[in-house]
């Protein structure tokens, strides 16, 4: 009996004008685009620089600051008012004000300020171009400090340098992190939310009352429908991976065996989801309604783009329900770490369990009469 | 009897689709269920197919409980739904073999009788065509031979001449007379009183409660009606 009812929904899926297409177009997007979109390293910061000061020094300090790849000089300005216009007008997203008598208060003092404004609108952009900048600054100042105290005959503090190491991903490349991360997302929108728009069609179209009326066993219905989601998922699953080897060198480091059992569990996990979301919708646009909030909801607490521990406790909590989270972070201790099952199996118990609880929830809420 | 019904009701919240129906159906006989659009009949039909749940009341269908055996009436019943539903993008021959897998025949039984049903029913030609490149009166033929695809003792059937030309329902009819004479049972709605005439026992349904049950001609002679649609417009004004 189950047997027809594959047979049934491959035939439906190949001979859609749609699906087949969008199948093939979404690990492309994920490998293609989504890695490059989803960078959050911040890039070309305008800034407009408020030299006061006119001197060797102030000069050579705006130019470091034009010369790196996180900045550009936007243009410069003579007063503090004039350069808020910039920034008014968004042609500057940061302020470096240098005061009058900068090399003189650095010559004979051994000390002076300057002052940095960012536009905090965008927080992210603000927040790191600071940091940024005041990095350029110590390390200008540095050097000044170095060509200062031989000459002066001073002794200088010590110069403490620290040296940071990025294990597991040496060059800290964003793709690299978001690659095992965006995977998840397309097998929650394979496995999960697409056939749950398939049954919510059948609903709409009537053709479920005619499959209903007949014994089939809602099991064998309901295999029938996840079972050709689960093999086109873990196709997509196995081309991506290819392709991430292929486009940026991105192997697992773990186990394949591991990764491919995690992959099933999830798929099962994500499927029971979409099932309860089948049952307790009628129409297509009340199905699109609630995926769009899970899938909102999921992605912002799974880690995904913000550590969790850096979370408010209460929200920590949240993330404990949501099997996202546990999948990201196998796929990332396992693509990335080269994590084993020993590493793993929290994290796989916790998304078995929400197996177990979504799919044992959507057999018994599955009814073929009302 | 193969359908016995007694003191069926359904309810929705405050409404009452189905107010206490009894009647009962013998095996072979061709059995019109007619009401006013809104009269319950479809409600009542669902029923009867354990595809909803009696809100009290009994009823045994083919000799199993509808209420508690649901899947045993399933086994043993065809159902065609008021609005179309055999997959649109799956072919003529694959509609047949997805159902007709489901009820349990195997893969040879299914091959050999597709053939033999499209070419009685006139649409051999057809057996690769996606079914919804069929007109509507060719789309109601396949449904009903899949509806009987895998010999029920009962077939039901809602409305299946909705909106199908003069000539295809005359077709139609004759299909559910030769359903008839293998043994089946046919239950039928329908809001065409001429169709009602082929029956050999007509009920009809006002405001959830069955009005009357009786012969064609006998309904005729007791409201001194010429057709039975004055018997219809008499008791459904």
């Amino acid at each position: 009996m189950l047997r027809y009812l594959i047979e049934k929904e491959f035939k439906q899926t190949f001979r859609n004008a749609f699906i087949p297409k969008m199948i093939l177009a979404f690990p492309f997007m994920v490998l293609l685009v989504f890695p490059w979109a989803t960078n959050q390293e911040i890039k070309n910061i305008n800034v407009t620089v408020i030299d006061r000061d006119h001197s060797a020094w102030s000069k050579r300090l705006s130019e470091k600051i034009g010369a790196s790849t996180y900045f550009n000089l936007a243009g410069y300005a003579d007063s503090n008012d004039e350069g808020m216009i910039t920034v008014e007008d968004g042609k500057a997203d940061m302020l470096l004000d240098i005061p009058p008598d900068f090399e003189k208060n650095l010559v004979n003092r051994g000390e002076t300020s300057i002052m940095i404004s960012a536009n905090a609108v965008n927080i992210m952009k603000g927040g790191l171009g600071s940091g940024y900048m005041n990095a350029i600054v110590q390390d200008f100042a540095g050097e000044i400090r170095a060509e200062i105290i031989p000459a002066s005959g001073k002794t200088g503090l010590p110069l403490i340098q620290v040296i940071p190491q990025g294990r597991f991903n040496v060059f800290l490349d964003y793709k690299v992190f978001m690659i095992p991360a965006l995977i998840v997302i397309l097998m929650t929108l394979l496995c999960g939310f697409l056939p749950a728009l398939n049954i919510v069609s059948e609903k709409e179209i009537g053709t479920i009352e005619q499959i209903n009326v007949t014994p089939v066993r809602k099991f064998s219905f309901i295999l029938g429908k996840l079972i050709p989601y689960w093999v086109i998922g873990l196709f997509v699953f196995t081309l991506t991976l290819g392709l991430s080897a292929l486009i940026y060198g991105l192997v697992p480091q773990g186990n394949l065996l591991t990764i491919y059992l995690s992959v099933l569990v999830y798929i099962t996990t994500v499927s029971g989801l979409g099932l309860l979301i089948s049952n307790y919708s009628s129409t297509m646009q009340q199905a699109m309604f609630v995926i769009f909030f899970f899938l909102i909801i999921f992605i912002l607490i799974s880690g995904l783009f913000t550590p969790i521990s850096s979370m408010p406790h209460w929200a920590q909590v949240f993330t404990y329900f949501n099997p996202l989270r546990y999948f990201i972070e196998i796929m990332r201790m396992t693509f990335l770490k080269g994590s084993g099952f020993m590493d793993i199996w929290r994290q796989l118990a916790a998304l078995a369990a929400c197996a177990f609880v979504l799919d044992g929830w959507a057999l018994i809420s599955y009814r073929k009469s009302h | 009897m193969i359908i016995k019904i007694d003191n069926l009701t359904k309810c929705f919240g405050d409404f009452t689709a189905v107010d206490h129906i009894t009647f009962s159906v013998g095996k072979g006989e061709i059995f019109g269920f007619l009401g006013a659009n809104g009269a319950g009949k479809t409600t009542a039909m669902r029923m009867f197919c354990g595809l909803s749940k009696p809100t009290s009341g009994e009823g045994r269908v083919a000799g199993y409980d509808i209420a508690k055996q649901p899947e045993m009436v399933k086994k043993n019943i065809g159902y065609m739904s008021q609005k179309f539903s055999l997959y649109e993008d799956l072919k003529v021959w694959e509609n047949i073999r997805l159902f007709a897998g489901i009820y349990g025949l195997d893969g040879k039984q299914i091959s050999r009788k597709t053939d033999i049903t499209l070419k009685r029913i006139g649409l051999m030609n057809e057996k690769n065509t996606l079914v919804k490149e069929l007109p509507l009166g060719w789309k109601q033929k396949l449904a009903f031979s899949v509806a009987i695809f895998h010999e029920p003792k009962i077939v039901f059937l809602d409305e299946p001449t909705g909106g199908v030309d003069p000539i295809a329902r005359r077709q139609f009819w004759e299909m559910i007379y030769e359903a008839a004479e293998k043994g089946i049972t046919v239950f039928v709605t329908t809001h065409y009183m001429d169709e009602a005439e082929y029956c050999n026992r007509v009920s009809i349904m006002v405001d959830g409660r069955i009005k009357v049950l009786d012969t064609p001609g006998r309904l005729k002679d007791r409201f001194h009606a010429k057709n039975m649609d004055e018997v219809f417009r008499q008791l459904a004004r």
